[in-house]
């Protein structure tokens, strides 16, 4: 085996930007440092990592749901005893609701760039409010879910009463779950905010796995809409 | 930013202080590796007295166990095992052995230790997580432990949970109440655990690694432990649902896996048009990619470990790594064939026949390359070599009876008999386990700062592999004349000239297992009094050899190496020694291909 020598890439010092994240708590670990050739992909930098991580999270979340809806088609051809299940009207609002969540989420995300490129520290006030919206729509799309709930359990729909129903729960319940999930992630990324120490890749991460959320329900939406 | 500012920095934690945080709820990837291996040994040592007890049981079905009538009063009165605990030792031997064995061991464990450092990085991305994961694994040991004790008898639907009898609950007989229950739990709690775990796994990978560490100068272990992590993700996010809509039929009257008009024990089931063979395809869908979880990263370190004792590379890095590759990649196209006695279209059944036999190629590359590789080699014969050598011969004398039982035609007759326990178990089970014997003797100096006794470990090395195959073997032999598996007794006609080789398997597995306190012995001795280890006893050359034995809690001292070469520079000719470090600044000679080879 021939071998032939790699040198390492070359140091390059890099001017770093003045207003560089993450000072606010704890001091800032290894992977809050900068790295010194400017490349973050080369040395361990914590920020591309959570990027990273809500990607690879979100290919096991899509594996699962591939899963109930594979498990969906098939319960469907095995019997015949699927039944039409006429969906919530209250769905139609909270998916104007949900994606209305990922507009102001964006809202919120352009005016923190705007605000780190600025380098002002007085203003964060304009995209917390937007994190805040953000936030109320994403609880209020929770709550709309569970009317939904109720206007199935009114007409006598319950978890295990026809197997279309038992999908509409599943599906439903475990979306909200990770909904709650992204909902956690918006606090946490609005608390770092409020302390002015939130980095841009973990807003970009939270808001990546809050858009997904958004689309995954559309999906569902429709895959509900058309099968039961 | 210099060097002396980035080692002020390096802390991507804070040091543990106290007991608490620096042993138990450590967010330090040493450490839960090390919490990973212990709750291995302790399932390891559980699964194989059920084994035992199974044994036993098969060979004099009516003689009481002693003791036994303590630990399970209900299930084996008088220590008797009665034909529903053996289905439970079977189920729980399965399941521990699968999920809590071959899944924590080589992965989880030896994983969590040596990918970070071999990466060049200070802990895994997310230390969190990685703590999270360790305790929901133990939490759902514990859930599986608790099933082993519940009044109304231990689970007994076997680690694959076949509905519908799986799914009606208590009605179905002892052990399908809280047991089965408990079962389900288990795996779900386990499924989330080992999501976390591979999504570490995978960010630290590709995130972390440290300067002129490129993907391929990644050693071989790192690959197949990023490739498992890869196969993990996809294959426990089906697992998790697929056990939800299981717990939701026992306990919510749902009816996914439940057909109309069950009848069980005498009752009409109140399900309607569930499909028990929707259960079988999520099962196995996830089953499948299991049986590579285990494996690959067997794979790795055995090649990682053979490198070594070589001093040679193997003939292809690359080949090596997409073969892995590819074993990931087909294991998801052929879970069909667990099934081909389930009543599948026999278009299904051949579809699914093709690339089972299509991954047979990959395996074979990587035999015929660590064969190859190991021609004319002078081999450095230490106990973890010896078991990376009986990992290849056990795979392949494992792996031969895939090509048949990859075939409908034959495997219908074979499906349900001990010629498939045979296969699993050397392919899967023994060999994987071997793969980690291998890494505890390769790694141990450097995860405890202390030296194992060589002549116990090739002791201990003869004694099992001539063990695995006294046990495993006849297995065929016994599949072939017709021997059905889970029977709790044989009292057929066509099976009583069997027992004679019934009782070789028991008499060799409990020789065997006994051998195995050789192991235990040298673990523990050596723990505490084993000679101390310097910084590189095997003269390897990846990054954690590079470090202090054990190595201090943030790996590299603040310190981040630099990587200047591909990870098996061995034979290399005017090197100190006949090595050089990856993160050796040394020119290495370019030479024709005959003079390194």
């Amino acid at each position: 085996m021939a071998t032939t020598v790699h040198e390492p890439p070359r140091v390059r010092p890099r001017k770093l930007p003045s207003r560089k994240q993450g000072t606010g708590s704890g001091g800032g670990g290894w992977r809050d440092r900068t790295p010194s050739d400017g490349s973050f992909l080369a040395v361990g930098d914590r920020s591309t990592a959570s990027k990273t991580g809500v990607w690879v999270g979100l290919a096991a979340i899509t594996m699962s749901f591939a899963a109930l809806t594979s498990a969906l088609v098939v319960r469907q051809g095995s019997a015949a005893d699927w039944q039409h299940v006429t969906l919530p009207r209250v769905l139609y609002l909270n998916t104007l609701v949900l994606v209305a969540s990922s507009f102001t989420l964006e809202f919120a995300r352009r005016r923190f760039s705007r605000l780190a490129f600025l380098g002002s520290g007085e203003a964060t006030a304009s995209p917390l409010r937007w994190l805040y919206v953000t936030l109320s729509l994403g609880l209020l799309f929770v709550g709309g879910q569970y009317a939904a709930w109720l206007q199935l359990k009114s007409q006598g729909l319950y978890l295990a009463t026809t197997p279309s129903s038992s999908f509409f729960y599943v599906l439903t319940a475990v979306h909200a779950l990770h909904v709650l999930g992204g909902l956690g992630g918006l606090i946490y990324v609005s608390s770092k905010l409020r302390r002015s120490a939130l980095r841009k890749n973990t807003l970009d991460a939270a808001s990546h796995y809050w858009h997904f959320m958004d689309i995954l329900w559309l999906y569902l939406f429709l895959l509900l809409w058309v099968k039961l | 930013m210099d060097e002396t500012s980035r080692a002020s920095q390096a802390a991507h934690h804070a040091p543990p202080q106290g007991f608490i945080r620096n042993y138990i709820f450590s967010l330090d990837h040493k450490i839960i590796g090390k919490q990973y291996y212990g709750l291995a040994l302790l399932a390891v040592l559980t699964g194989m007295v059920l084994s035992w007890l199974m044994r036993i049981h098969l060979v004099w079905p009516n003689s009481p166990v002693p003791g036994l009538k303590w630990l399970a009063h209900t299930s084996a009165p008088n220590g008797v095992i009665t034909p529903e605990y053996y289905l439970s030792l079977m189920t729980m031997h399965g399941t521990l052995m699968v999920f809590f064995v071959l899944t924590n061991a080589p992965f989880a464990a030896f994983g969590n230790y040596f990918l970070p450092i071999q990466i060049g990085a200070e802990d895994m991305a997310f230390p969190r997580f990685n703590m999270m994961s360790f305790w929901m694994t133990f939490l759902a040991f514990c859930v599986l432990m608790a099933a082993l004790f519940v009044g109304d008898g231990p689970p007994i639907s076997g680690w694959t949970a076949y509905p519908p009898l799986s799914a009606v609950g208590a009605v179905a007989g002892p052990g399908q109440g809280t047991g089965q229950t408990l079962w389900g739990l288990s795996i779900a709690i386990f499924c989330i655990a080992s999501l976390l775990g591979s999504l570490n796994f995978i960010s630290t990978t590709l995130d972390l690694r440290a300067r002129g560490m490129t993907l391929m100068r990644m050693p071989l272990s790192t690959w197949a432990w990023f490739i498992t992590a890869c196969i993990a993700l996809l294959a426990f996010a089906v697992l998790l649902p697929a056990c939800g809509l299981l717990i939701l039929d026992r306990l919510a009257g749902t009816s996914f896996f439940v057909p109309a008009n069950l009848v069980v024990s005498d009752q009409i089931q109140p399900h309607s048009g569930g499909s028990p063979l929707l259960w079988q395809h999520l099962f196995w869908f996830f089953g499948h990619p299991e049986v590579y979880i285990a494996i690959v990263p067997a794979m790795g370190i055995v090649s990682h470990i053979l490198i070594n004792a070589m001093r040679r590379p193997m003939l292809s890095h690359k080949v090596i790594i997409y073969s892995l590759m590819s074993l990931g990649f087909l294991s998801y196209m052929v879970w069909g064939h667990h099934m081909f006695v389930s009543g599948m279209n026999p278009l299904s059944s051949l579809m699914f026949s093709f690339p089972t036999l299509v991954i047979t190629i990959p395996s074979t590359i990587l035999t015929l390359i660590w064969i190859g590789s190991l021609y004319g080699c002078k081999l450095r014969i230490t106990s973890a070599s010896l078991f990376a050598l009986g990992f290849v011969s056990l795979f392949v004398s494992g792996g031969v009876s895939g090509f048949f039982l990859a075939q409908p035609s034959i495997d219908v007759l074979l499906h349900a008999t001990y010629f498939v326990v045979g296969h699993f178990h050397l392919v899967m089970g023994v060999a994987a386990i071997f793969g980690v014997f291998a890494a505890t003797y390769f790694w141990f100096p450097k995860m405890f700062g202390r030296m194992m006794n060589e002549r116990l470990g090739k002791i201990h090395f003869w004694l099992t592999f001539v063990g695995a195959y006294l046990i495993f073997m006849p297995f065929h032999y016994l599949g072939m004349a017709g021997n059905v598996r889970r029977y709790s007794a044989f009292v057929n006609d066509y099976l009583q000239p069997l027992l004679p080789v019934h009782r070789f398997i028991t008499i060799a597995a409990l020789a065997t297992g006994a051998a195995q306190i050789i192991f235990l012995y040298n673990l523990i001795h050596s723990r505490f009094r084993g000679e101390p280890a310097p910084q590189n006893p095997w003269e390897a050359t990846s990054l954690e050899w590079t470090v202090p034995s054990p190595p201090p809690w943030d790996n590299f001292a603040g310190k981040i190496p630099v990587v200047y070469h591909d990870p098996y520079q061995y034979g290399v000719k005017g090197a100190t020694g006949d090595y050089v470090m990856q993160d050796s600044p040394q020119k290495i000679p370019t030479v024709p291909e005959e003079g390194r080879r």
